[in-house]
């Protein structure tokens, strides 16, 4: 069993010759001007299937200019799956991701430095004392991995959010670069038992982070058929740049074979056009060299185009994702992903705000609607990101999964059958031999299978005319934390922490 | 038998069935009894008609209420048990007033001349039902004089007027000053409600209550039928 997302019928914002248009765009951009190139092997690996490789100097670095001819690329994308399996420790939480199906899956995501948290503070009125109200008030603190474990404890508990993709930096005084991926790793996957993805900050810990994996997974051969974890690779530095460091990681990860996101991210109006299709050419461009690497150190290496387009704010030249634009992209991409038959791992639900309220809401919904409408496989952000993705808020994560909730009602399916038109008319005719001719009873049995959307539960009542929505979110979030978490069974803790070097016994028990 | 009888009253009600075509919670009820069916039953058998409202109906939506104060049930189901009860006491009514045991009370309901929304006081008339009172409908654009005949004619001890305009809510006090130029004012409690109306508004025109919603207008109802000050019924 695999959790069921949202199947959508795609809004295909381009037309069909506009995807080809875009797609002929990306080849060309890849043997004209080409791409650059910080990593040797990857360089002697498109050198060796037939790239004009050619060495220069950018910035003092030694680097290489890689122009792809057309066949190198596309016989290495078609080489990747078209279906890749998101694992999970419990397997009825499994993803499958089918590029050819528009089943959406929301994930958390970033590394934010910041935690919000949200209090509940009395304000006495200046102009009079006697009127006492309350507001909630925001407290910025740092991520780390006890705020990291209860993310992913709220992720458990949150129907809409289907992958915990680590959305904390984790800054204890007693992390390091060494020992951070398996303290991530492990706090993650010791408090949700949903797929858990992150980024590899040190190649060096990615064999004891696969270690730990097995362990926990039941074995080499159990994590090969249910990869409970996957890894983000951000190996192209936009405009056209193939970084060292995380190019060599995404290499090392194809060999094992873990799922891998190849992503980009560049901005509209600074590292990349800001026009979509000059953007979405681009970015397309550089995804495709990206997942080509993986299948031609690999073939059959599970990756998913990871489109992370953002547009550049025009006050501060930082990201802006509240901007209708950044929709406009993420739709793109995940035609091109659809085009190619690949798995999309997009983005929505950020908001440029930093702290919940009208800005937030309607900035997140306005990509959370859009970009599950285009049907992308997986759609990574979409929980309790503000101040562009510098901050996670948990209370705005548990909005956002109500939130989501509704978004996919709206976009499910209709079911006219003449069964059901049957029924309607069966309702009309009674309804209006009534005297009162009202439907509500129909209501009922509605309401209880969950066809229709319950009432909103953060609604408030107003009380000295306050919004109470967070107030109530609060609650519900506090509700979930105090339930035991999911945690991995004792005896197997108790090897992960015998074979893997690093992990900070304070975690055992959190 | 009897005590069956009156347990399928009280269920059907909880579960908000009228006939034996609705649906209830329970898988496979449709076909079964509802309420007016087994409320038909119990007077063919012979059970006493006090039993019948008191263990059947009303200890039934005793039930309904406190699952709707638990927020186990929503309007929809609070209205749908309403609407049975008020179906048996539609079919109770002829044999109560042979019996002699008195209802708790007659209500007119109508939205007010040139007003043509009436859900809110299709609610408020279930929910009326629901509770037990008797509840004549008069429809919508309904002119003062056309009321006055009615509580001649019926002799309530309640009027309810509903309103969702601002440009009809004025009818609401026409209303009133009629009942009043025809002597009939002390004879009846007045109570109205609907979108464009307010507790405020209601004192501003002599009205008697204010519903904000449809349980709102019942409690009104049942705190002005205790009112020692109710005179409603005797009509002179």
């Amino acid at each position: 069993m695999a959790r069921q997302g949202i199947v959508v019928e795609p809004y295909q914002r381009l037309k069909p010759e506009q995807v080809e248009q875009i797609h002929r765009a990306s080849l060309s951009i890849l043997t004209d001007p080409g791409v650059v190139c910080f990593n040797r092997s990857t360089a002697e690996i498109f050198g060796d299937h037939g790239a004009e490789v050619l060495s220069i100097q950018q910035g003092g670095a030694a680097c290489w200019l890689l122009k792809i001819p057309e066949k190198v690329l596309t016989d290495a994308v078609q080489a990747a799956p078209k279906v890749v399996k998101l694992g999970a420790r419990d397997e009825n939480n499994c993803l499958i991701l089918d590029g050819q199906e528009p089943r959406v899956y929301f994930a958390s995501g970033s590394e934010a430095n910041n935690w919000l948290d949200v209090d509940i503070e009395t304000f006495v009125s200046k102009r009079n004392p006697g009127i006492e109200v309350e507001f909630p008030v925001f407290r910025v603190e740092k991520g780390t991995v006890d705020r990291l474990a209860r993310a992913a404890h709220l992720c458990e508990h949150l129907d809409s959010w289907d992958s915990f993709l680590r959305p904390v930096n984790i800054q204890d005084d007693d992390i390091t670069d060494d020992n951070k991926d398996v303290n991530k790793f492990f706090a993650s996957l010791n408090n949700t038992t949903k797929h858990v993805m992150s980024g590899l900050t040190e190649l060096g810990q990615l064999s004891n982070v696969v270690r730990m994996s097995q362990i926990i997974a039941g074995g080499e051969d159990r994590l090969r058929e249910n990869p409970i974890i996957s890894f983000i690779t951000c190996m192209v530095k936009s405009p056209l740049q193939l970084v060292d460091d995380t190019t060599q990681k995404a290499i090392e990860i194809a060999k094992i074979g873990i799922p891998l996101v190849i992503s980009s991210s560049p901005q509209g109006g600074s590292t990349a056009p800001i026009r979509e299709e000059g953007m979405v050419a681009q970015i397309n461009a550089e995804l495709l060299v990206g997942i080509a690497l993986t299948q031609l150190v690999n073939k059959g290496t599970p990756v998913l185009y990871g489109s992370v387009p953002g547009r550049a704010s025009m006050v501060d030249l930082y990201d802006s994702y509240g901007v209708p634009e950044f929709s406009q992209y993420n739709i793109d991409c995940v035609q091109m992903a659809r085009y190619y038959g690949l798995p999309c791992y997009s983005t929505g639900g950020i908001s440029d705000v930093r702290v919940p309220g009208i800005q937030a809401s309607v900035e997140r919904l306005f990509s959370h609607i859009l970009v599950t409408l285009a049907g992308p496989q997986y759609i990574h952000y979409a929980f309790g990101l503000l101040e562009r993705t510098n901050t996670f808020c948990p209370v705005q994560a548990v909005l956002d999964d109500v939130h989501i909730g509704m978004v996919k009602r709206f976009i499910r399916q209709p079911m006219v059958t003449a069964d059901s038109i049957s029924e309607s008319l069966e309702q009309i005719r009674r309804v209006m031999g009534t005297s009162h001719k009202l439907y509500v009873r129909f209501v009922r049995s509605a309401l209880r299978s969950g066809e229709i959307a319950p009432p909103y539960p953060f609604e408030g009542e107003g009380k000295d005319m306050v919004d109470e929505t967070l107030f109530r979110a609060r609650e519900r979030m506090e509700e979930i934390l105090s339930l035991p978490p999911s945690h991995i069974a004792g005896q197997v803790v108790d090897k992960v922490f015998q074979e893997v070097p690093g992990l900070l016994t304070r975690l055992r028990d959190s | 038998m009897t005590e069956d009888i009156l347990a399928l009253i009280k269920g059907n009600v909880i579960q908000g069935r009228v006939t034996q075509d609705d649906e209830g919670f329970d898988e496979g009820v449709v076909g079964q009894p509802g309420v007016s069916e087994l409320t038909e039953k119990a007077l063919a058998r012979g059970i006493g008609l006090r039993d019948i409202i008191n263990k059947g109906l009303t200890e039934g939506m005793d039930i309904v209420g406190q699952k709707f104060e638990a927020k186990e049930y929503y309007i929809p189901d609070m209205l749908a048990s309403a609407e049975a009860v008020g179906a048996a006491m539609e079919i109770l009514e002829p044999h109560l007033a042979k019996s002699g045991i008195k209802s708790k009370g007659k209500i007119i309901v109508a939205t007010v001349e040139g007003d043509l929304h009436d859900i809110g006081k299709n609610i408020v008339s279930i929910l009326l039902r629901g509770a037990g009172y008797m509840v004549k409908d008069l429809g919508n654009d309904v002119s003062p004089q056309t009321i006055v005949a009615a509580v001649i004619e019926e002799k309530p001890q309640f009027v309810g007027l509903s309103a969702l305009l601002t440009s009809t809510m004025i009818h609401m006090r026409d209303t009133i000053q009629a009942l009043t130029a025809s002597g009939l004012r002390d004879k009846v409690k007045i109570i109205i409600g609907g979108a464009a109306v307010s507790e405020k508004f209601a004192q501003s025109i002599g009205a008697d209550g204010y519903g904000a919603d449809g349980f709102q207008a019942v409690r009104v109802t049942e705190s002005l039928s205790s009112s020692k000050e109710n005179k409603g019924g005797d009509h002179g």
